[in-house]
């Protein structure tokens, strides 16, 4: 089971390296899927379908251009409650959760 | 009849009896007989489920599964203190027998709601709700709905999200609109006839609300603004108005990363402890004169700001990325005399009835941590999975709880 997992993580990795150098590692996408689902989740609902946060849950977003998303997380909106993560995330890791977000975020 | 099968059926007989004894006992030993008032409830919050808790034995009594989605949860206590209403994010509103550890009853209210209160006479429960905006009321006996309050504002029917709801004498509740910028209050006393008093233009985007624990003031503080909204409850005639404006001198706030929560906690010793928005402060106010007399520097922005139940100490949590940390303020100068770390994600505390004591969950640790208040040293610990409310059964007899 855990020879599995090692290589699972392995093979993910490797495609993570493949795909683009911005791509945050492992261990952080382990923290950011973390992050998403307690921190924003205190908005956003643990599982994403909203809270005074509006739903970030794919058929929700779908139309949305996935640049202004991650520029949402990053700069937040003024004059509503949804604040900028520019001190916590790099533009990589937003936009990193932003895809995941359209595609069906990853569980804990 | 023969002699063998008489004996047969003595002993057949002395079989069930031993038995029926057997049945008796076990069952005793599972009943025992004691009160509720020092239990209370932990949420786990991943788990959707509740740890029923001792906080005289430090004890977990068991778990109660299948509350739905409690990412933000919160929970009433009937008045006997035996039944907790745990209002989860789902719209869930469970009744769960603290004794028997069993679910009473359960009904799915809501898409998306945020919390609830529970009548002065302890007759009906209320649940504030984000999707459909509005308020929802049962009868706390069988949740059954009694009436339905749509919060809808403005001219175009849109309906605003709850926020901040508060029981009052007279079996009424207030609370407060975050979109429409208004604090309603419903007397709920013909809970089929509801009668809605609504204080309009009270300020932009209230995030939550408290009633004084003497039920006269119900303030709402506000995220769209510097300021606090306050309603004299005895004076209604008199409206809304602001106190605490301008607290932020002008300066930009700080993001907030999570919004602080309001109770009637936050009361002591003749003064407000009160959370500043997007600022690392405690902000507090004269409760005769509500005018701001002092403000404290703490390490975050504060979440829960907390009166311990005799008024002499406050104890503060903060919103990620400070929530490792705990500060206590001594209430007679105003002073931080503590600053703690209990643990990974600090999220919610409880005081015990009369404060001698304080449970703080560590969410990233999974675990309760138990403080001797007068020490401040650690006296207990207690395993919970992803552990976020606390709440203790003392609740139920206090008014905004
Ligand atoms: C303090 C509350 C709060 C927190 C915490 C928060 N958000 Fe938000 N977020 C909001 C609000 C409110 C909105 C809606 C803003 C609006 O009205 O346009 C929003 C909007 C968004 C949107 C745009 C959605 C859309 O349909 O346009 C995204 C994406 C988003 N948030 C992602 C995040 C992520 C990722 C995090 C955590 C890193 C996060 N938010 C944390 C309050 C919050």
């Amino acid at each position: 089971m855990k020879s599995l997992c090692l290589l699972m993580c392995f093979s993910l990795a490797m495609q993570a390296s493949a795909q683009s150098t911005a791509e945050p590692t492992p261990a952080r996408q382990h923290e950011l899927i973390r992050l998403v689902r307690q921190d924003c989740g205190s908005c956003h609902g643990m599982t994403l379908k909203g809270g005074l946060g509006l739903p970030l849950l794919p058929d929700s977003l779908r139309d949305k251009p996935a640049s202004s998303l991650a520029a949402t997380v990053v700069h937040g909106r003024p004059g509503t409650a949804m604040p900028p993560w520019k001190t916590i995330l790099a533009e990589g890791e937003a936009e990193w959760i932003v895809s995941r977000l359209l595609t069906g975020f990853p569980k804990e | 009849m023969d002699r063998v099968s008489l004996i047969d059926r003595v002993s057949q007989g002395m079989k069930n009896l031993l038995v029926l004894m057997l049945v008796l006992l076990t069952g005793c030993a599972q009943q025992q007989l004691r009160g509720t008032g020092d239990l209370g409830v932990v949420i786990e919050r991943a788990a959707g489920r509740i740890v029923v808790v001792d906080s005289s034995a430090h004890a977990t009594l068991g778990t109660v599964e299948g509350l739905g989605d409690l990412s933000h949860a919160s929970v009433v206590f009937s008045r006997d203190g035996r039944y907790a209403y745990v209002f989860g994010r789902d719209g869930g509103i469970t009744k769960v027998d603290l004794l028997t550890q069993n679910i009473a009853r359960r009904v799915v209210q809501a898409g998306n709601s945020i919390g609830g209160a529970i009548s002065q006479d302890g007759r009906l429960v209320v649940a504030q709700n984000y999707e459909p905006g509005g308020i929802k009321v049962f009868d706390a006996e069988t949740l059954e709905l009694l009436a339905d309050i749509p919060s809808t504002f403005g001219n175009n029917g849109q309906r605003s999200k709850v926020v901040g709801l508060a029981d009052l004498p007279g079996n009424r509740f207030a609370y407060a609109l975050f979109e429409a910028g208004e604090i309603w209050v419903a007397d709920l006393s013909d809970p089929k006839h509801p009668q809605l008093t609504k204080y309009c233009d009270i300020g932009r985007q209230p995030y939550d609300g408290l009633v004084t624990p003497d039920g006269r003031y119900y303030l709402a503080g506000l995220f769209g603004e510097d300021g606090i909204a306050l309603v004299d409850l005895w004076k209604p005639e008199q409206g809304a108005r602001k106190i605490l404006a301008h607290y932020g001198r002008g300066e930009e706030k700080l993001p907030v990363f999570k919004m602080p929560h309001l109770r009637g906690w936050a009361v002591a010793g003749g003064r407000a402890y009160l959370p500043a928005v997007g600022r690392h402060e405690v902000l507090v106010v004269d409760t005769s004169t509500w005018q701001e007399v002092g403000r404290i520097s703490v390490k975050g922005q504060p979440v829960f700001v907390m009166a311990r139940p005799d008024a002499r100490q406050v104890w503060v949590n903060f919103a990620f990325p400070d929530n490792g940390w705990v500060q206590v303020i001594d209430t007679l100068d105003n002073r931080l005399i503590d600053t703690l770390a209990p643990g990974k994600a600090v999220l919610h505390l409880e005081f015990t009835p009369k404060g001698e004591q304080v449970w703080i969950s560590a969410r990233d640790d999974n675990r309760v941590m138990i403080y001797d208040t007068l020490t401040r040293k650690p006296v207990g610990e207690l395993p919970a999975q992803s552990p976020s409310g606390i709440f203790f059964t003392s609740r139920a007899g206090r008014i905004g709880f």
